[in-house]
């Protein structure tokens, strides 16, 4: 791969790593030859979509999940046109941190925001944002963070290999850091301002389903009909989809659906054995990916899969999204006192890929991923 | 078409089996390079294909299939490949009601509903025509994948029954192949899955099934195929001939070698 050879053989020093992340970030454009684009301030040759880049395995068009760590193990990120879909961990505390880091990430980037959830109002998800930070900050924590010490202050995400006996194209960095995958304080609030400037649609489940209404028997849960209808709205009235020609700068919508699958939403595959009989949940993935597949969005979806006791569903579930990433926390658990994993906050596993527009997909090879938010310091290490 | 694995099947485009229902099933791996191995066989052989997609859509195939040495978009515009994008036609279906029944009908409805709409269409695309202009040579239904449509709601045996009449029409009638793909759950219990899979399995005459290995994930080896011969219509006197590779998919080919024969074992 292109990429990987050249960040390799610059990526040697720490402290020069900004530097060559730079370096490097040019040459491995420059090999793609004019397809160069994804930075905002790309050549006037492409119009460029801010926040996003192509991939250098299959030229798919890549967004940010918001984390860098994660965009690494996903192949470079994830796919426009894509679900992710986080199941997740028992308290529902990590998965909705990378929730927010993928909505935070959005805004940063200047996309268009619509959150849907069920429990909590999108208004006020947006207010618990995690901050973006400033690129001035990232150099002084790349020092520190190869040093093992804890930096006092800024706070970013990082991948850490811990053996760094391994080949130098394991550390790849994530170059362009500052226009593609931003780091994040986790600890302060997103700037109200930016909040203002961003462009966002809210679905709240019980201001959208009034109870008097008579329902009619059809083959979705009347919630997901209504989110389906509203994600189609703003889709077909944005122009995500090329259908309004009017609008010059493309964008990206990110679509974020918070505990899909939980009893709020009218569905009962969490709370029985053999729910799901109407097979609402599936449906919906399905409509939903294929409206995704013929717009310029990117949806991030959390399921509490640990309350599904339908195994097979799960298995149903995982075939019918794009990239499947299952968080593991070590809360409550006996993990918790296990020396092995006491640096660690929890595990992590990427538990399918995508194989777009190719035959192979970039699988890292290590399977054994753990994460731990230290402080302010979202890290994945092996 | 991976060149190798013609060469293990021991067919060519030119020399293919007819009548034939091939399965693919895949555990605990993917096994979609398969489908695209035989979307480009039968293009190459010149036959009028019917691409059921229904998980991924039509850029994907048209673009892995360019590495193969196919080009879709033309093989549609000829009237040779004649393409159902499920997750596009879904969006179609679910949003507006037809007047006309749409393959994927049951999408709409709130009851497990049966697949004669999907047959209807499959059954009028392949349909030979008369004129003679086209020449192509014998009919054949891909479907990817069958699991998929267990997960919308449909039963084994709607889809079992689908099945049947794609054969009849197609394998007996018309004397062209079907290939369909199907996920096997492996461990995880699902009856549904199972009995389709069961069902298929009895009534096909090549099975290939990929599989992850056993030791777990590893860089070279991406799995294990192993290829059945099976003769369902006659007695089982003779035996059914069975052989295992390991296979490692690269960018544009799939390279497969005896079990333990990997070049970077070796």
């Amino acid at each position: 791969m292109a990429t990987v050879a050249t960040c390799g053989g610059d990526a040697v020093g720490v402290g020069s790593a900004v530097a060559t992340a730079s370096k490097s970030n040019v040459t491995s454009f420059q090999r793609r030859g004019p397809r160069v684009s994804g930075t905002n301030d790309s050549g006037p040759r492409l119009v460029s979509i801010t926040g996003t880049r192509p991939s250098v395995r299959n030229g798919q068009l890549l967004v940010s999940t918001g984390l860098p760590a994660l965009d690494q193990l996903l192949g470079g990120g994830l796919a426009v046109g894509t679900v992710l879909l986080i199941e997740e961990d028992k308290y529902n505390i990590y998965s909705s941190l990378l929730f927010k880091y993928f909505l935070a990430e959005g805004i940063v980037n200047g996309h268009t925001l619509l959150v849907a959830s069920a429990n909590e109002d999108p208004a006020n998800i947006l207010q618990e944002l995690p901050a973006p930070l400033l690129d001035n900050c990232k150099k002084e924590f790349d020092e520190d963070v190869y040093n093992h010490k804890t930096p006092e202050s800024n706070i970013k995400m990082k991948i850490a290999w811990r053996y760094q006996l391994l080949p130098k194209m394991e550390q790849i960095r994530p170059v362009s850091s500052s226009r593609f995958g931003h780091y994040y304080d986790a600890s302060k609030r997103i700037p109200q301002e930016l909040i203002e400037a961003s462009k966002w649609h809210g679905f709240f489940l019980p201001e959208k389903i009034s109870p008097t209404l008579k329902v009619e028997p059809c083959s979705l849960t009347h919630g997901y009909i209504k989110l389906l209808q509203f994600i189609q709205n703003i889709i077909y009235e944005e122009g995500f989809d090329g259908s309004n020609p009017q609008k010059k700068q493309k964008n990206i919508l990110r679509i974020g659906i918070q505990n899909l699958g939980s009893p709020l939403w009218g569905d009962d595959i969490c709370c029985t054995e053999n729910g799901d009989s109407g097979h609402n949940l599936t449906k919906f993935l399905y409509v939903l990916r294929g409206l995704l597949r013929t717009s310029l969005s990117a949806c991030i979806i959390t399921m509490p899969t640990h309350l599904i006791q339908n195994k097979a569903f799960i298995a149903h579930v995982t075939n019918l999204s794009d990239t499947v990433v299952g968080l593991e926390s070590f809360i409550g658990s006996e993990r918790e006192t296990n020396p092995l994993y006491k640096d660690y906050h929890g595990l992590i596993h990427i538990r399918q890929i995508p194989r777009l527009n190719n035959l192979v997909c970039d699988e890292s090879d290590v399977k054994d991923l753990g994460f731990k938010l230290k402080r302010k310091l979202f890290t994945i290490e092996h | 078409m991976f060149p190798e694995l013609n060469n293990l099947l021991n067919t060519t485009p030119d020399r293919a089996e007819q009548g034939k229902l091939t399965l693919l099933c895949d555990a605990k791996t993917d096994g979609s390079f398969l489908v695209h191995h035989f979307l480009s066989f039968y293009l190459k052989a010149n036959c009028k294909v019917c691409f059921v997609a229904l998980i991924q859509s039509f850029s994907h195939y048209n673009i892995v299939g360019q590495k193969l040495g196919v080009n879709l978009t033309m093989a549609r515009e000829r009237g040779q490949l004649v393409f159902l994008e499920g997750l596009k036609s879904a969006v179609d279906v679910f949003f507006q009601a037809q007047e006309k029944p749409h393959p994927l009908q049951f999408l709409r409805e709130a009851s497990a509903g049966n697949l004669k709409p999907l047959f209807e269409f499959v059954r009028v695309a392949l349909k030979p025509v008369d004129s003679g202009a086209a020449g192509w040579t014998y009919p054949v239904l891909l479907v990817d994948d069958l699991s998929v449509l267990l997960s919308l709601g449909l039963g084994a045996v709607a889809v079992l029954d689908f099945i049947h009449y794609c054969r009849a029409t197609l394998c007996w009638e018309l004397k062209g192949n079907v290939v369909v793909l199907v996920h096997d759950s492996g461990d995880v219990e699902d009856e549904e899955n199972d009995i389709l899979l069961n069902g298929l399995s009895h009534q096909s005459h090549l099975i290939l099934r990929a599989e992850g290995l056993a030791t777990g994930f590893c860089r070279d080896v991406h799995g294990q195929l192993r290829i059945l011969w099976r003769r369902p219509s006659q007695s089982t006197s003779q035996r059914d001939q069975s052989l295992t590779y390991q296979y490692k998919i690269q960018d544009r080919s799939v390279s497969f070698f005896a079990k333990g024969m990997s070049p970077a074992v070796l």
